[in-house]
C-alpha cells in the first residue's frame, strides 16, 4: 500500500476562505489594484461597445458626437477602432496589477513562513501549500474582477449617458456589454492567478525546518 | 526479541554546514538508540548541535553522512511522499514558539493532522474534542491561538502532537516560552501522556525542571555525545545540586 498524505478539495476551500476571511483587510488590499485595473479595462472596452453600437444608429446627430468625443469611426464600414494608444494604457495597467499582486502576495507568503513550516511539519504536501494559495487567488480574483468589471461598466454607462442623452442608449447591444463584463472577469482572474504562481511556487518550496527557527 | 524495540536509531551520523567560506561540522559522528515508549531529554550547551541532532530524528532535515533509522526505516531513502506520511503519521512535532495556525481555531488546529491522514471530518471532530479533553482544556474548542494564554496554547499544540497517536513526540524547548509553572505542567502532561500511551517523547531542552521526568537524559557537547545518563544516576546528581545549594 503506498502511503499518502491528502487534503481533500473541500477543505483546501476552507482554509483558504478562513484565511482570506480573517486577514480581510490585507485581502482587500491586495485585491483593490485588480479591481481598479480591471475597472479601467472595463470601462475602455464598454466604451468601445456604446460607441459601435451608437456608430451603427447612423443617426448624424449621434455620429457628430461621437467623433466630438474623440472617436474614429470607420467611413466603409461604421467600426469604432479602438486606438492602439488606448490598448497600451489598458496593457500597462494590467501589467501593473500584476506586478502588484505578486508583491502582496509575496509579503503575505513572507507574513506566513511559520505557518506554511508548520503545515508540512505536520504532513503538508508541497502541492497542498500551492493549491491553498491558488484557491485563495481565485477567490480574491473572482471577486475582485467581478466588482471591477461592474464598477468600469456601470461607470461607462453613466458616462455615455451623460455625454449622450437616454435616446442614443436605444442602440447600445446589451450583449455586447455582457460579454465584455465576462471577458474582463475572466482577464482579472487569470491575472490574479499569473500574480499568486511565484508567490505560491516560493512558499512551497520552504523547508519545515523553518518552522522550528525561533526568530519572529 | 525480548529486547525492547528501538524506535530511534541514530548510526555514526555527521553534519556539516557548508556556508561558502567555511564548512561547520556540527556533528561529528552520534551513535544514539532510543528505547520505545522512553522519555528522553536532549540537553546541551546552545551550538551544540542539539537542534541539528533534534531535526534529524525529526526527519526534517539529512545528514551528510551516516544513517537515521524511525521505526526501523531508514529516512534517507523515503521520497517526498513518504517523508510526509512519516512526518504525519508517526511524528507529532511541538515547538518553542508553539506555531499553532493563527487563522484556525484551536479544535481545527487539532484536527488538522487528521485532515492530512484521511481521517473524515466527522471521526476528526470527535477525536479531537476528546484530545482537548485529555490535555484539560474542555470548552476552549472554539477559540483562536491569540485568545488563549501561553500554556493553553502549548496544551493545544500538545493535542495537536497526538492526533495521528503517533509512535514519537519531538518537543523542542517545550517550555521554553512558558513561565516556571505553566513550564511544569506541560512537562508533567507530556509525561502522563507518554506513559499512558506509550508514546516516546523526545526533547531539546535545557531546562532542568525536564531532568525530574526523563528516563533517559543525553548530553551533547561539540557535536559528539557527552554522556548518556539513566533516570538512576539523575537523581543523585540533582540531590548533589540541591544540597550544594541549600
Amino acid at each position: 500500500m503506498r502511503r499518502l498524505v491528502a487534503l481533500p478539495l473541500k477543505k483546501s476551500f476552507q482554509m483558504a476562505y478562513q484565511s482570506i476571511r480573517v486577514r480581510f483587510f490585507r485581502s482587500l488590499v491586495t485585491t483593490m489594484s485588480l479591481v481598479l485595473a480591471v475597472a479601467f479595462l472595463c470601462f475602455v472596452q464598454t466604451g468601445n461597445d456604446i460607441a459601435s453600437g451608437l456608430a451603427t444608429s447612423n443617426d448624424s446627430q449621434i455620429i457628430r458626437s461621437l467623433t466630438k468625443a474623440g472617436y474614429d469611426i470607420d467611413p466603409v464600414t461604421n467600426d469604432i477602432a479602438g486606438s492602439a494608444k488606448q490598448r497600451w494604457i489598458v496593457f500597462l495597467s494590467l501589467l501593473v496589477c500584476v506586478v502588484g499582486i505578486v508583491n502582496a502576495q509575496l509579503m503575505s507568503v513572507t507574513e506566513r513562513f511559520r505557518e506554511i513550516g508548520t503545515l508540512k511539519c505536520l504532513g503538508a504536501l508541497d502541492r497542498f501549500i500551492v493549491r491553498i494559495f491558488v484557491i485563495e487567488a481565485t477567490l480574491q480574483g473572482l471577486t475582485g474582477a467581478f466588482s471591477g468589471a461592474v464598477l468600469g461598466a456601470v461607470g461607462a454607462l453613466l458616462t455615455s449617458l451623460i455625454r449622450f442623452g437616454f435616446y442614443a442608449m436605444t442602440f447600445v447591444s446589451s450583449t455586447d456589454i455582457l460579454l465584455t463584463m465576462l471577458y474582463a472577469v475572466c482577464t482579472g482572474t487569470i491575472l490574479s492567478l499569473l500574480g499568486v504562481l511565484y508567490p505560491a511556487i516560493v512558499a512551497s518550496r520552504m523547508q519545515p525546518v523553518e518552522a522550528m527557527r525561533v526568530d519572529q | 526479541m525480548a529486547e525492547t524495540k528501538k524506535i530511534v536509531r541514530v548510526t555514526d551520523v555527521t553534519k556539516d554546514f557548508d556556508l561558502s567560506k567555511i564548512v561547520v561540522q556540527v556533528l561529528k559522528g552520534i551513535d544514539l538508540e532510543i528505547e520505545t515508549g522512553k522519555y528522553i531529554s536532549i540537553m546541551g550547551p546552545s551550538g551544540s548541535g542539539k537542534s541539528t541532532l533534534f531535526n534529524m530524528i525529526g526527519g526534517l532535515d539529512k545528514p551528510t553522512s551516516g544513517k537515521v533509522f524511525i521505526d526501523e526505516v531508514d529516512i534517507a531513502q523515503l521520497d517526498a511522499y513518504e517523508l510526509a506520511w512519516l512526518r504525519c503519521r508517526k511524528i507529532g512535532y511541538i515547538f518553542q514558539t508553539f506555531n499553532l495556525i493563527p487563522v484556525m481555531t484551536a479544535l481545527e488546529n487539532i484536527t488538522i493532522p487528521m485532515t492530512f491522514a484521511g481521517v473524515g471530518n466527522d471521526d476528526a471532530l470527535k477525536r479531537g474534542m476528546e484530545l482537548l479533553d485529555q490535555v484539560g482544556l474542555t470548552g476552549r474548542h472554539s477559540h483562536r491561538p491569540s485568545e488563549l494564554s501561553g500554556g493553553q496554547q502549548q496544551r493545544v499544540a500538545v493535542a495537536r502532537a497526538l492526533a495521528n497517536s503517533p509512535s514519537i513526540i519531538l518537543a523542542d524547548e517545550p517550555t521554553g516560552n512558558l513561565d516556571l509553572t505553566t513550564g511544569e505542567d506541560i512537562i508533567r502532561l507530556l509525561k502522563d501522556l507518554s506513559m499512558k500511551r506509550g508514546v516516546t517523547v523526545i526533547s531539546a531542552t535545557h531546562d532542568y525542571k525536564m531532568l525530574n521526568v526523563s528516563d533517559q537524559v543525553v548530553w551533547i557537547r561539540d557535536g559528539r555525545i557527552d554522556k548518556i545518563q539513566e533516570r538512576s544516576e539523575l537523581e543523585i546528581q540533582t540531590g548533589g545540586l540541591e544540597n550544594a545549594h541549600p
